[in-house]
């Protein structure tokens, strides 16, 4: 393959790229080709599907939320329960295939970032199961916020380091593991937790996460015979939103829409509402959009949700919001909650808090659209590991 | 021939690393004046960034306490402007690609010529991506300098061929976990460098004691001594002038 097209592959427009280090090229170019040779091998493959199936519990339901859709008088409304997989959000699909990918390529040895936790508990869960030695770096408030998902992780065999430079949160997790991929690249691979990154990891966790819209298309189509009007998720690098759209972007009759964490509100400075706030930048190896100051230092951003509490998008992201073909909203930690405490009261299902930000904007969403129009919601994680924050946030004390 | 290739003629370079800003911009140009003058041969300041990932937790605290201390971009061309006055050797800004692109390219380029800023190194620019600032940096006259590492081969001479100012060879740490040679592997590195391209090639050196100094250049061209220099300011903050200054007389006599 020439220079030119090899970089031409990992870009999403203008965005995307790899901007890392010398260092780190060997590696990121050992996994493209890794990767390369095994996306359709059939014995890959193969395997795959067995753990999506056997162990993740895929295909995950489509459930038609049928108060809800009534409560909310409009369009109908199914959620995609990636809340049902194993370890409780779709971030296992991406695990199991970088882990696999992993071991297929000699390596011993899995490091990831996490954020609210939920990437590191699938990430220790796969290297358990494949007996590969897993360390997860998490940012030092965010192990607060999550202690619950740090002591999983001890128990599935992790060990878990707490970040204590910078903010202390998700993206000084990334940096974190970076630093320690570079120093350790021979027996390990990063697994990264969403479409973000340098080329190909943008492209890989899409791979693994795309089922997610494949499968919202193929249960539509048997419940309703039609294709959802709209499919909405929450984005924080943004790849459930990526595995539920990436399947829809050639059918232009099917709205995207992506929800940011505006947290206190996108006129303050306590939000990490990247699309609706951000600018051009390259950071974490691509180029994306950013929350950064006019130096390109970048923001400590804020959300509730540590899951959506990062400065930047997957690159991809950045090209459907310029291209216009998706829609990025911005949803406060308010409204967020609001949703949470609504889809637990009228459905019985308590959403990751995350998850919660894709709900509350349906919720605004469905009542100005036809009854005989369907809006998806990426119910992308499920909210047992919120419960605690969210009492506090109502200023409930919970004595655990 | 650039002034930063100059550096090189007839003699082995030091090239000493400063942190813009850390621990105040007024320390800074103190350092440059009495790292020339202690015998630096060219300096690099690195324009502080809130997450440096590509270099130690040390590093990242030195940018944070700079951009803490109110350092920016503009505040840090201002400085080297200044202080261009009585420094005289090539200053190489050492500067993760986001400051540049968000100041903008060409405005970048045009206050490094402005303030005496012969080259630039961006860690997170390899070949695939430097045509980001390559073009623009000919445009300006300002070098863009490049990183290689061992046993990267193809890479090394796709590198060299089109390398400007010096060539930057680091180590791998992996490799020196995995117990090679990093000494020997270092030197094939500069081997491969020599058989693609004329130029001068570097290696990091990160001792405090100047034995380390005299091995690598029988090597290389020059060494840059990233973390010592770093450590010695983080140990003394503003007292630390002379701390450095002796430092880097005593690299220099090792390494001639």
């Amino acid at each position: 393959m020439s220079e030119k097209n090899r970089k031409k592959k990992g870009r999403y427009g203008e965005y995307g790229g790899q901007y890392i280090p010398e260092t780190l090229m060997c590696a990121v170019q050992e996994l493209t080709d890794a990767y390369e040779r095994y996306k359709n091998d059939p014995e890959f493959i193969q395997e795959l599907t067995k753990l999506f199936r056997d162990y993740a519990g895929r295909p995950s339901m489509l459930y038609y939320a049928e108060k809800m859709t009534k409560d909310l008088g409009g369009a109908k409304i199914y959620l995609k329960r990636e809340d049902l997989n194993h370890t409780g959000s779709h971030k296992i699909n991406n695990v199991l295939g970088q882990v696999l990918l992993a071991k297929k390529m000699g390596k011993t040895r899995v490091i990831a970032e996490t954020g609210a936790g939920q990437h590191g508990v699938a990430t220790a869960t796969a290297a358990a199961l494949m007996g590969i030695e897993c360390e997860i770096f998490m940012g030092k408030e965010d192990t607060n916020r999550q202690a619950l998902n740090v002591y999983r992780m001890k128990l599935l065999g992790a060990k878990v380091h707490a970040v204590t430079s910078g903010t202390q949160t998700l993206k000084d997790a990334v940096n974190e593991t970076m630093r320690e991929w570079s120093r350790r690249m021979d027996d390990t691979l990063y697994v990264l937790g969403s479409v973000m990154g340098p080329h190909p990891f943008p492209m890989i966790v899409r791979d693994f996460q795309k089922i997610i819209g494949e499968e919202i298309r193929s249960q539509l189509m048997e419940r309703e015979g039609k294709l959802p009007d709209a499919v909405v998720a929450c984005v924080g690098g943004g790849s459930n939103a990526m595995g539920a759209f990436y399947d829809f972007i050639k059918d232009l009759e099917v709205r995207l829409i992506g929800c940011e964490a505006a947290g206190h509100g996108i006129d303050t400075d306590r939000h990490a509402a990247t699309v609706a706030k951000g600018s051009t930048g390259v950071f974490h190896g691509m180029k994306s959009l950013f929350c950064q100051d006019e130096y390109g230092q970048i923001a400590p951003v804020y959300s509730i949700s540590a899951g959506l509490d990062y400065p930047g998008i997957g690159p991809e992201h950045a090209q459907l919001a310029k291209e216009g073909r998706a829609q990025y909203v911005p949803v406060t930690d308010e409204e967020a909650v609001e949703a949470f405490e609504y889809l637990s009261r009228i459905e019985g299902i308590i959403p990751a808090i995350e998850s919660a930000h894709a709900v509350a904007y349906a919720k605004k969403l469905a009542p100005a659209m036809k009854k005989d129009e369907i809006i998806v919601i990426n119910l992308s994680g499920r909210g047992d590991k919120d419960v605690a924050a969210i009492a506090r946030y109502r200023g409930v004390k919970i004595y655990e | 021939m650039s002034r930063v290739k100059e550096a090189f003629q007839d003699k082995k370079a030091l090239i000493p690393f400063i942190t813009g800003g850390y621990p105040s911009l007024e320390v800074t140009k103190k350092l440059l004046s009495v790292m020339q003058e202690a015998g630096a041969d060219l300096i690099e300041i690195g324009i502080p960034f809130s997450d440096p990932a590509a270099e130690g937790v040390e590093i990242q605290e030195a940018n944070e306490r700079a951009l803490a201390a109110g350092c920016t971009t503009d505040k840090l061309f201002d400085m080297v402007k200044e202080s261009r006055k009585e420094v005289k050797v090539p200053v190489i800004y050492r500067t993760y690609f986001n400051p540049i692109y968000t100041y903008g390219k060409e405005k970048f380029m045009k206050r490094c010529v402005e303030c005496g800023i012969d080259g630039v190194i961006v860690p997170d620019l390899p070949y695939e991506e430097k045509d980001e600032i390559l073009p623009m940096c000919r445009q300006y006259g300002v070098d863009l300098i490049s990183i290689v590492v061992p046993f990267s081969k193809e890479r090394i001479f796709r590198t060299a061929e089109e390398a400007e100012g010096y060539i930057y060879c680091v180590s791998r740490p992996d490799l020196e976990r995995k117990g090679e040679k990093i000494q020997t592997a270092l030197a094939e590195t500069a081997a491969l460098v020599r058989e693609a391209a004329d130029i001068p090639c570097v290696a990091d050196y990160d001792s405090l004691e100047p034995e380390q100094g005299r091995t690598l250049v029988k090597i290389f061209d020059g060494v840059a001594v990233h973390s010592a220099v770093m450590e010695l300011i983080s140990r003394y903050g503003e007292a630390c002038v002379p701390h450095v200054s002796e430092y880097v007389r005593k690299i220099k006599e090792a390494v001639k």
